[in-house]
């Protein structure tokens, strides 16, 4: 349930949360919010809006990689602690996007080695996390292989893998779905959220296909080219939607 | 009874010298002895600033290094110049940012108006040409360029090195007789057209050459000795100058629209068969230019009747030179009769002694005697008479009139 | 926030390093253009070395020189590029054409000129060919094909020199601006494929080429080496006359000389000016021809054309390379013969002692000139992704300073101040006045591929709990191995050819190839010549040839599988 309630100790809490422009001949204008909202642990919530509302950034200011340009304020709490003073490397938040941004300079492994926390130490612990995850995902072969040798269902599932493998707390989806072809779009959605619950990640998922959202089955907000929560759920007395002054 | 006019010059110029106030060779001002100069010089690093764009006195420098190594202990860097005025360059820069010592600059390669003008604006070190035991062997005698150089007194703050005098090399394959005067050189100029030109002023070779018919030319010679005095003399004495070129421009290559940019670039049109004669400034360039495979085997060389301009190349230490001593021990060394021996080797270099046979002992004089000789050089008796340089200022008149007469 | 590092400050350190000594240069000149320079007595403020530069005779007909091979250069080299380009965006010949470029920009001036004049001259290879056989000349014909009197063989040396430097950076422009899109719109609105080009990419790749295309100009303009084996001499071209004045015996000329430097410095300035009007008039005129909806047609003629210039460039690049490299091995080559009439290899082997000092503090100058400057770029571009700046067009313009002011205009002033800081003549002043020349390059090279790596993968890998170091290290710079390199090599290229730095930061201490090859070709013996041309070509070359070799050797025996092309795209 997304309902605003800061005490709780476990999710991704969004309060208040506005993304405006830091400086220029548009300086402090408001681009988006203020939203808040709550994902507990397993659960999906989605985003909708159309494009250029600021879904992106919403999802960059969670990750700690906002454009210099935007300034971001509210509290974002990740299990009962304000995350936002840390740099996204010290967030623990994954974060998927349309392209599966694997890094060709380096294998499958390699990839997922790259996620992969350096407190996992010794390299045959290392080499037997990175199998078990790609036997788990039907994709031991690919091991030693070139990123750019796969399908795309395959490079998406790599993707996942590898923001799996970096033991994230919070789940961050920027449209993951887009670019696959229908067939495979529902397999690796589920593929997505089957994982996401299965590991207890609260999940945040920014799309504008009507089908990806039902197929998370979650809350849904709902984003107006403003930037304002146009639609969704009343978050609390203090946080009506729409209210920009 | 050309030859007569040599002394006459030098006397003119011992008579200018002493007009301006410049007397003699200046007493030194260093109060060491010789031995412990060459003391002082052990183990010091001497870069030497010298003209590279030869690479047989680039070997010769190499092994001027080699020899002041084994028998001092100093060490000798070629800088390699594409310009002296770099050199002279440098030293102002240093000068114009405070560096009175410790400079980049030990030794010069120098003469004419570079020395004059760093001599004028208080650049060298010196004098000291008296300090060096082989000064006393210098021809002062038959060779007054050696004290004089461009009718500036040298006044010990250069050290003679070597003599040059003008010279001409054609192809005999292709020119018969060549002619033997100005005057010829234009009746076959006529007769050839395209195929003389001369480096384009302000290269030291084509100022050469203008100087050349400058002084054949003017109504009285003598004059071109001391400054010039007005416009009414430059024109005076120039204007058999302008009307030979004003003659002598249609029949050169290209029309006279353009020249050879230096001497070096002049042999290359003879050896590329785009002319037939060309202009040098040491004797025996054409026979280690045939050696060297840069002229065919015909090249050969003449000179004009009445004489060419000759001078003297030397060496010269900046104010600010950081090695001194080492400095003071190599121009020593390069005056040597070994390595004066050496230089004139036609083989080596082939650049005339600045020495005095007669100073020399016997077995000095011996080195000089079994150099080979080149067919395509002449032999010392067939250079003629050397003409002295005009003063400075009258090339620096002449130049920019050449300028704005044919540089368009 | 993140804090402040080294890294915060590093564009201001890189700006400073590169303007103090360049302002201080001009600040060394334009004093004495104006009379005062204590050390020669001049010890007030006046006009007389203007004066005196205004009357002195030639003048008129040099700066008609160098405007004249200047700007025609330049325009040629832009239309040929733009052409050749619109013509034959896609094809197969871009590749091959993007191949030969590389090493044509690492071929030192002086040796493309040399090998231009002895292609053309009238005893040239061109007239030996076929001489005297069928053109009956025994003795070469006296026309002047180099030398002449419009500095046409100048204008089309420089041509030759410019155009794969604007080719290489015109291409690297075109992945920026997405021209694959727009041209596959334009085309199904039924426009020409030169046509769609010309309206829908070249705008806006022109603003992207703009300052190369100045820097070209600016180049063509102040050329001095070139000038001095293709340019008539009587009078010569400005740069090389301010250079004589310079070196002018009598040492009051130098106040002429640097009013003359100003005076080109103001003719650059003047020029980049009237281009710049050019531009405004020219896209007035292109929306105009924009809107009017002319479709062109399929661009045969000029594909045709446009290759057949370039073909015809390179194989005069390449013909003259060739030249130069038979000359190194040539004992005689007299006129008429079409091939040299004895070989030898006296000339490798006396020049080879030499040949092992110089070639190795060539090689070590460049490595760390160019290492510096990577060092440097990276660090700002780095800076400024981390903190969302990017460089103003103003500060652009600052780090193309060396480039667009001729050398002859602040080298002098840089010395003095060399020697007053006390590191002239020395390795670490050599560096420096190369990294001048060499950082601007580098930044060019590499700015816009470094701007163009999808952000996603840095934010992703940031996400995935690397840090920004770590991100660096791992994720960027392995993505951009191939620019990266590429740019090293541009910069070691750029260094290998300084001529006038090295000779006034070097104090004469440092001998290299270039400095060597000047020196020796004072003395005009074109075998000598060849053989350091040979080389001066071939340090760079092999520089560009690593450049492309290592990352498939880095990449190891998985190369094939794992390809490694960075998408910069």
């Amino acid at each position: 349930m997304s309902v605003i309630d800061v005490s709780r100790e476990h999710g991704l809490i969004l309060s208040r949360v506005e993304i405006s422009r830091a400086a220029g001949p548009h300086g402090g204008r408001r681009i988006l919010g203020p939203v808040s909202l709550t994902v507990p642990p397993g659960e999906v919530v989605t985003v909708m809006g159309p494009s250029g509302c600021g879904k992106s950034s919403l999802l960059a200011l969670i990750c700690g990689t906002l454009a210099p340009a935007l300034t971001g304020s509210g509290r974002i709490l990740l299990n009962g602690e304000d995350i936002s003073p840390r740099p996204p490397e010290q967030r623990h938040i994954g974060i998927l996007f349309q392209d599966d941004l694997l890094f060709p300079h380096l294998s499958v492994a390699g990839n997922l080695a790259f996620g992969l926390p350096r407190g996992l130490r010794g390299r045959r612990a290392r080499r037997d996390r990175i199998e078990a995850a790609l036997a788990e995902a039907d994709l031991s072969a690919f091991y030693d292989r070139d990123p750019t040798t796969l399908s795309g269902g395959q490079r998406a599932r790599v993707a996942l893998l590898r923001t799996l493998l970096s033991e994230p707390r919070a789940l961050l989806l920027d449209e993951p779905f887009a670019k696959l072809d229908v067939a495979l779009r529902d397999r690796f959605r589920s593929f997505v959220f089957d994982h996401a619950r299965a590991q207890g990640l609260p999940t945040l998922l920014v799309t504008h296909d009507p089908q990806d959202a039902a197929s998370a089955a979650g809350p849904r907000l709902q984003i107006d080219a403003e930037g304002r929560i146009a639609d969704g759920r009343r978050t609390g007395r203090d946080h009506r939607p729409g209210n920009i002054t | 009874m050309i030859r007569c006019r040599l002394p006459v010059f030098s006397i003119l110029l011992a008579a200018v010298a002493a007009m301006i106030g410049f007397g003699g060779p200046a007493q030194s001002m260093e109060t060491r002895s010789w031995a412990e100069i060459v003391q002082d010089a052990t183990g010091q690093t001497v870069y030497w600033n010298a003209w590279g764009g030869d690479e047989r006195i680039n070997s010769y420098i190499a092994w001027v290094g080699e020899q002041v190594k084994e028998r001092y202990s100093v060490t000798v860097r070629h800088v390699k110049l594409a310009d002296t005025a770099d050199a002279v360059s440098r030293v102002l820069a240093e000068r114009a940012a405070g560096k009175k010592e410790g400079g980049s600059v030990d030794l010069i390669w120098i003469n004419g108006e570079n020395f004059a003008a760093m001599k004028h604006q208080s650049l060298l070190y010196g004098p000291f040409t008296e300090m060096l035991p082989n000064f006393a062997l210098v021809d002062f005698q038959d060779k007054p360029s050696t004290l004089v150089d461009f009718t500036v007194p040298t006044d010990g703050y250069e050290a003679p090195w070597g003599m040059a005098k003008l010279n001409f090399i054609y192809d005999s394959a292709r020119v018969a007789n060549p002619p033997v005067s100005i005057a010829e050189l234009l009746a076959w100029a006529r007769a050839n057209p395209g195929r003389f030109t001369y480096p384009t002023p302000p290269d030291f070779l084509g100022t050469t050459f203008l100087k050349q018919v400058l002084i054949e030319l003017a109504p009285n010679p003598a004059f071109l000795q001391g400054a010039v005095e007005n416009d009414a003399q430059v024109e005076q004495m120039a204007r058999p100058l302008w009307e030979y070129l004003d003659a002598l421009h249609p029949y050169l290559w290209r029309s006279g629209e353009t020249f050879p940019a230096s001497g070096p670039a002049q042999r290359q049109l003879l050896d590329d068969g785009e002319i037939d004669i060309t202009l040098s400034f040491y004797p025996s360039e054409a026979s280690s230019a045939i050696a060297n495979g840069l002229l065919p085997a015909t090249a050969r060389t003449f000179v004009l009747d009445k004489g060419t301009i000759g001078n003297t190349h030397f060496v010269a230490i900046p104010f600010n030179a950081t090695a001194v001593e080492g400095a003071l021990v190599v121009a020593n060394f390069v005056m040597g009769a070994e390595a004066q021996a050496a230089k004139q080797n036609s083989e080596v270099w082939g650049d005339d002694t600045v020495l005095a046979m007669s100073k020399l002992k016997p077995e000095e004089r011996k080195l000089f005697a079994d150099l080979p000789q080149a067919a395509a050089t002449l032999a010392p008796d067939d250079l003629g008479p050397t003409l002295l340089e005009p003063h400075p200022s009258w090339m620096t008149r002449i130049e920019a009139d050449w300028q704005r007469r044919y540089a368009r | 926030m993140r804090r402040r590092s080294l890294l915060t400050y590093l564009p201001v350190i890189t700006l400073g390093a590169f303007l103090a000594p360049v302002g201080a240069g001009l600040i060394g000149t334009w004093l004495p253009a104006f009379g005062y320079f204590p050390t020669l007595g001049g010890k007030s403020l006046s006009l007389a070395p203007w004066k005196t530069l205004f009357a002195q005779p030639g003048l008129a007909e040099s700066l008609r020189l160098t405007l004249l091979s200047g700007v025609l250069a330049t325009l040629a080299a832009f239309l040929l590029t733009v052409f050749f380009l619109a013509a034959c965006h896609g094809g197969r010949v871009i590749l091959a054409v993007r191949g030969l470029m590389a090493p044509l920009i690492a071929v030192p001036h002086a040796a493309v000129a040399f090998g231009i004049a002895f292609l053309i001259a009238p005893s040239g290879w061109l007239v030996r060919l076929v001489s005297p056989w069928a053109t009956g000349w025994d003795l070469p014909p006296d026309v002047a094909t180099v030398q002449d009197s419009n500095a046409l063989a100048l204008t089309l040396a420089l041509i030759v020199k410019e155009v794969p430097f604007l080719i290489l950076m015109t291409l690297a422009a075109l992945e920026q601006v997405r021209a694959d899109e727009r041209l596959a719109v334009a085309r199904s609105l039924g426009y020409g494929p030169v046509v769609a080009w010309l309206k829908a990419v070249l705008p806006a790749v022109y603003r992207q080429i703009r300052l190369p295309i100045y820097a070209v100009l600016a180049f063509s303009l102040s050329v001095v080496d070139m000038a001095l084996i293709l340019a008539p001499l009587s009078p010569p071209p400005l740069a090389v006359q301010v250079l004589r004045w310079f070196n002018d015996p009598d040492l009051t000329m130098r106040f002429v000389a640097a009013a003359g430097a100003t005076l080109q410095l103001l003719l650059v300035v003047g020029a980049i000016g009237l281009w710049r009007l050019g531009e405004v008039v020219v896209a007035r005129l292109g929306c105009a021809w924009i809107a009017g909806g002319q479709r062109g047609g399929d661009g045969r003629v000029t594909r045709a054309i446009s290759a057949g210039l370039l073909q015809a460039l390179v194989m005069l690049a390449s013909a003259g390379l060739f030249v130069l490299a038979m000359w190194s091995v040539t004992r005689r080559w007299r006129y008429p013969d079409a091939l040299p009439s004895a070989l030898s290899l006296d000339t490798w082997s006396r020049q080879a002692s030499d040949l092992l000092s110089t070639g190795g503090v060539t090689l070590i100058t460049g490595l760390v000139a160019a290492v510096i400057a990577l060092l440097l770029v990276l660090g700002c571009l780095e800076n400024e992704w981390r903190r969302g700046l990017t460089l103003s067009n103003r500060a652009l313009w600052l780090l193309y300073a060396p480039l667009l002011v001729p050398q002859v205009a602040f080298l002098f002033g840089t010395q003095v101040l060399a020697i007053q800081a006390g590191i002239d003549a020395t390795w670490v002043a050599l560096v420096w006045s190369h990294l001048l020349f060499v950082l601007p390059y580098v930044f060019l090279t590499l700015a816009d591929p470094y701007r163009a790596l999808d952000e996603r993968y840095a934010r992703t890998a940031l996400c995935l709990g690397a840090g920004p170091a770590r991100v660096f290290w791992q994720v960027k710079l392995p993505m951009l191995l191939r620019p990266v390199l590429f740019a090293l090599a541009v910069g070691f290229a750029v260094s290998v050819t300084q001529y006038l730095p090295t000779l006034f930061a070097g104090g004469g201490r440092f001998a290299t190839l270039t400095t060597e090859a000047v020196s020796l070709s004072a003395g005009g013996d074109r075998r000598v010549m060849g053989v350091y041309a040979f080389l001066q070509a071939l340090l760079p070359l092999l520089a560009f040839v690593a450049a492309l070799a290592l990352p498939r050797l880095l990449a190891g025996p998985q190369a094939g599988r794992r390809g490694l092309q960075p998408r910069t795209a």
